[in-house]
């Protein structure tokens, strides 16, 4: 053969008659499974297998990753025509199988990450190895974008790790570094340097000259045993127990890993292939998979990445970071961007204060290091980078400060006011409120153009989201500050514009407010909780509102000056208010809210609840009540749009998704309303309307939307 | 025209497991054991005469391949004539193969048949048919499908049945089985015998006379780690979310016992009986099945019942006794509640708490206990029902002649 070089890869047989193929993409920005490539390959591969006087040939990369997945922007385009995508995957997995039993051997040198369809490649070949260096990462995250492996990957891992082990790969997305990976079956071997690793792939090849895959070797057995053997039996029904635990059945990829893995595993590995790839198709199609490839994939790939920033403004270095109050927020904030590198200045009341603040970054470091992921000279530096004082003038030289105070106008005038003394006259000043609108805070300062809002969500350390509040005066700059400083830290941000709760606080507290209607209405409690979560929320609105505090509720209810509030806030409050007042139910923090909190004990719902409220099942079927805890937050969250709070469609996705758990099949809390169906979610709103109150009011560009028949996604243009 | 029965003779029922009386007696032999006797405990029987066995066998694999019932036909000596045909409606299965034959003999394609069921629990344990219900995901998980314990456990928690409630129904079993057995109730039992003619088991095997409630409340119960380690407590309160948790109060000691044994009962017209001189004791009056919620699955037995009493026109007061498969404590406590029936006039000589469950047989069983004892106290009707896998229910109404 002779030797090969494309914009795909590189081919050459060295004189022992050992082909190389180093995969380098070198118009994409890193080697991805795409249907050119795959075609590119599966030529070069079948000319080696038909060459006599090649012996065999090594599979590798010429990047930093071997190949990290799919194309996902291909996928887009796919599903329109099943008929005609299922007969090409056909015509792929033939060609494949024709390498894998053609009798030259092909050995995999994995030297990068290895994802999806990237290691699908490599089970395509017959040996793999990979270099033991832990930046390298071997899985298949298709479920996570709705998907499954539909290169031979669902049907192939189980004969090579079991069905238990590979469940963990498939359904969960589990990444496993070189050394699991080999444990656990998914590769042969594993070398300490690039060099050793093509030695031992030539090595293999030369012992190895008639190769078989495992699922085409009659001995073979599967590990841990098949379907029906004892393990295989408890397994699956493990599998789908726990399933359903987990995801309610929501997600249809991971059920349908699930068949083809139940199917795959009983028939030739031919016949298998052909499964997956109907399984495949179907889920290429579904709504859940588009959802979660542009929600989950897409549209935070993008905004991970700045999007929302202003095109026109130069990037905003943050060098040192000022922080004041150090609370939970103030220490999270803190931890997350010393981690990111910057100085930060972490300012309480007192110096204790903000130590115990400081201490907060300990805990979390000290369990890093335990877990082996950090180092305590890391975690030395990232300490050494927050100081900690009760002094404002400690302030000076900050790029950014960010203000976590407690939740008081008048305390936060003081701050601010106190900050902006030493604070550069071009430097920003953000609030960490989550209650208070922007504009009215940006009120106490000099320069409202440099006055933005930073929200941040509570554990600081573990949640995504950051939203970006714009008020009445904040300019430009300010927001591509408040951008870049969050894209530095890592997290996700969205930009909003002011309003009482702003997105996330707002739609949020129409979903805990809900859960307290229908309870007041008479729907059981735990129907409210269980339906809730069969949607996909994390938590039933009422264990979240205990969770949030009961009082919180109240605080933000009476701190709120707007004459003539909406009637469901004032029904929600005077709710809270009874349960707090007359029965001292505040919330978890003390024990006693909607469920009581035993010590050392689960959670129960207070048995009072029921009787208080004359709660019968008969109230209300669980699909209505499942419509009102999801519909609500959608409703919200377009009004949201339309007033401009939101700017974008995919901001409010993302900002739900992160910010409060909507579920992600859905897409997020405006892509739901497609997801239901545009129609028929305005025609149960206004059937809603109709039987419990006027918060269901559809307005006229909803409504306009529907008629048009258009998709939620057009709303604007 | 109308079906009657004419006999109906059960083996006694060893325990289905490796210390079980009866795994070295395969299920096809204890299927002919019964055709046996039924020939024998009916001398005008001319066996040339019975044109059919129909089986109810859940397990049809391994030794309950093939079709268990023509593989006991031939067994029986019956003649080469002898057609067999085995069924599977679950746990109804036994009572299913009693209102087929009954069936046929009312539409007029057969007239005399021999109708029952076989279960060799330990010699092909449940679930070795395997099947989609709970193994094929795209039918399991969008079905909410759980394992029957959980189902039961649903049922309790749902009508609030509490730990003590079903102990206390499990121990009564008991001792109603164990008085039964005291004074010799159950006189169309047959023992097992070997190839020697060697009694290999005389009695029920697990009928437990010791047996105390202090005993029941002790024991662990057997679907709590099935329910959180398995994730079925939360599949079933997907289905029923008003539920807060699942209350897991079934054990092996309020559960039906896990059994070997067969059963059979003659059923032919009234011409074929008059011919053999055989005396109808029983007609079958109505039978039915009915399909219910696949999750909770086992409170068919009392939509079932409704069904058949409207069939045969009658009420539940006509009713003078019920035999309601104990397959799980809870469920025959439904059915009572459901009803409005006394558990005075269910289960009187206790039920397969303790006397054992062999799944496709016990329908079968159930009938001829039934019909011994409404002989014996002289009275007129029997409903015999049971709860079935997949969200079933069946009951058949017989009548003394």
């Amino acid at each position: 053969m002779q030797n090969i070089k494309n914009d795909l890869f590189e081919f050459s047989v060295d004189g022992d008659g050992i082909g190389l193929l180093v995969i380098n993409q070198v118009n994409n920005p890193t080697n991805l499974f795409s249907s050119s490539f795959i075609d590119a390959y599966l030529t070069v591969a079948s000319e080696a297998v038909a060459d006599e006087n090649v012996k065999g040939v090594i599979v590798t990369s010429g990047r930093s990753m071997f190949m990290p997945g799919a194309d996902l922007r291909e996928l887009r385009t796919m599903g329109s025509d099943p008929k005609g995508q299922f007969e090409g995957m056909m015509r792929m997995h033939a060609r494949f199988r024709g390498i894998e039993t053609g009798g030259t051997p092909f050995v995999a040198a994995i030297n990068g990450t290895a994802m999806g369809g990237g290691l699908e490649l490599c089970l395509a070949c017959h040996h793999r190895i990979v270099l033991n260096n832990h930046r390298i990462k071997l899985g298949f995250p298709e479920a996570k974008v709705g998907l499954l492996p539909g290169g031979g990957g669902t049907v192939k891992a189980p004969y090579l790790m079991g069905l238990q082990t590979s469940l963990m790969y498939l359904l969960q997305g589990l990444e496993a570094r070189p050394q699991k990976a080999l444990k656990d079956g998914l590769v042969d071997d594993t070398a300490e340097t690039p060099e050793e690793l093509l030695a031992k792939a030539k090595a293999w090849i030369n012992n190895n000259p008639e190769p078989q895959q495992p699922w085409d070797n009659k001995k073979h057995r599967m590990p841990g045993g098949g379907l029906w053997s004892p393990k295989g039996l408890q397994t699956m029904m493990g599998a789908v127990g726990n399933l359903t635990k987990i995801s309610h059945g929501n997600y249809p990829a991971q059920n349908l890993i699930l068949k083809v893995i139940h199917d795959g595993i009983q028939m030739p590995i031919d016949r298998a292939l052909e499964v997956e790839a109907r399984y495949f198709i179907k889920l290429v199609g579904s709504k859940e998979a588009k959802n979660m490839i542009r929600t989950g994939f897409m549209g935070m790939q993008a905004a991970k990445k700045g999007k929302a920033r202003p095109k026109d403004q130069p990037k905003y270095e943050i060098k040192k970071l000022g922080i004041l109050g150090a609370g939970m927020m103030g220490a999270g904030i803190a931890y997350v961007s010393a981690k990111a590198g910057m100085e930060v200045v972490l300012k309480d009341v007192t110096k204790e204060g903000a130590e115990r603040g400081k201490s907060y970054s300990n805990k979390i470091l000290d369990k890093a290091i335990s877990r082996k992921r950090s180092t305590p000279a890391k975690a030395k530096a990232l300490l050494d980078r927050i100081q900690t004082t009760a002094s404002p003038a400690d302030l000076e030289g900050c790029d950014l400060v960010i203000e976590a105070v407690f939740e008081d106008p008048k305390l936060k005038d003081i701050v601010t006011k106190e900050t902006e003394a030493v604070l550069a006259a071009d430097k920003i000043y953000a609030s960490n409120t989550s209650t208070i609108p922007i504009s009215l805070l940006a009120g106490f300062s000099a320069r409202p153009a440099n006055f933005i809002g930073i929200h941040f969500f509570s554990p600081v350390d573990k949640m995504p989201l950051v939203e970006i509040i714009v008020g009445e005066k904040t300019e430009a700059k300010a927001i591509a500050a408040a951008v870049d400083y969050t894209v530095a830290i890592g997290k996700v941000p969205i930009v909003v514009n002011d309003s009482r709760g702003f997105f996330t606080s707002r739609c949020f507290g129409t979903f805990t407010s809900e859960g307290m209607f229908l309870l007041e209405e008479g729907v059981p409690a735990a129907m409210i909780e269980n339906v809730a979560k069969t949607q996909g929320m994390p938590v039933g609105p009422l264990a979240v509102t205990d969770e949030v505090t009961l009082t919180l509720g109240l605080h933000v209810y009476e701190s709120d000056p707007t004459p003539n509030k909406p009637a469901a806030q004032t029904r929600a409050y005077k709710l809270g208010k009874d349960l707090v007042e007359n029965h001292g139910r505040k919330g978890k923090k003390w024990g006693a809210g909607f469920y009581d909190y035993p010590e050392g004990g689960k959670k129960k719902l207070w048995k009072e609840l029921n009787s208080k409220y004359n709660s019968k099942v008969e109230t209300l079927d669980k699909e209505t009540v499942a419509k009102r805890i999801m519909h609500r937050q959608a409703l919200e969250s377009f009004r949201c749009l339309e007033e401009g709070v939101l700017n974008t469609v995919i901001d409010g996705d993302i900002g739900s998704v992160l910010g409060w758990g909507f579920p992600i099949y859905t897409g997020g809390a405006l892509s739901y309303i497609d997801f239901v169906g545009i129609k028929q979610f305005v025609a149960d709103c206004d059937d809603f309307k109709a039987r419990f109150g006027d918060r269901w009011d559809v307005s006229d560009a909803l409504r306009a939307l529907a008629e048009a028949g258009k998709s939620i996604h057009q709303f604007g243009k | 025209m109308e079906a009657y029965i004419y006999d109906a003779v059960r083996t006694v029922r060893g325990k289905g497991n490796r210390k079980g009386a009866l795994m070295g007696v395969t299920p096809t032999e204890l299927a002919k054991q019964v055709l046996v006797a039924l020939k024998e405990r009916n001398s005008g029987l001319d066996t040339s005469k019975v044109e059919d066995v129909i089986l109810g066998c859940v397990a049809q694999v391994k030794d309950q391949g093939v079709n268990i019932a023509k593989s006991a036909a031939q067994e029986s000596g019956y003649g080469d004539h002898l057609c067999g045909v085995t069924l599977n409606r679950f746990c109804g299965s036994g009572l299913e193969a009693i209102n087929q034959a009954g069936a046929y003999v009312r539409a007029g394609f057969s007239q005399l048949l021999v109708a029952g069921g076989v279960e060799s629990m330990s010699r092909v344990p449940m679930g070795s048919d395997g099947g989609g219900f709970l193994m094929d995901p795209v039918q399991a998980i969008p079905g909410k499908m759980v394992p029957q314990g959980i189902s039961a456990d649903l049922i309790a928690s749902k009508y609030g049945f509490s730990r003590n409630d079903v102990d206390l129904f499990g121990y009564e079993s008991q001792m109603r089985a164990a008085k039964a057995e005291a004074a010799k109730l159950f006189t169309s039992r047959i023992a097992v015998k070997d190839i020697n003619g060697l009694d290999i088991l005389t009695t029920d095997e697990t009928i437990r006379p010791s047996t105390t409630l202090e005993g029941l409340n002790n024991l662990r119960p057997a679907f709590e780690m099935m329910g959180s380690m398995a994730g079925y407590d939360a599949v079933a309160i997907d289905k029923y979310p008003e539920i807060e948790r699942i209350n897991h109060v079934h054990h092996a000691g309020n559960s039906s016992a896990i059994v070997d044994g067969a059963s059979a009962a003659l059923i032919g017209n009234k011409a074929i009986g008059e011919l053999l001189g055989l005396k109808p004791r029983f007609r079958i009056r109505a039978a039915a099945v009915e399909g219910t919620d696949p999750t909770i699955m086992l409170v068919g037995p009392a939509p079932a019942s409704r069904k058949a009493l409207k069939q045969a026109g009658m009420n539940v007061g006509d009713i003078d006794l019920f035999e309601v498969n104990e397959a799980f404590a809870a469920v025959p406590m439904h059915f009572m509640e459901q009803m409005g029936v006394d558990h005075s006039i269910v289960n009187v000589n206790g039920g397969a708490i303790a006397l054992g469950h062999p799944l496709g047989s016990t329908g079968c069983m159930l009938t001829g206990t039934l019909m011994d004892e409404l002989e014996r106290r002289n009275l007129n009707t029997g409903l015999i029902t049971l709860c079935i896998g997949g969200g079933m229910g069946i009951a058949t109404i017989i009548e003394r002649v």
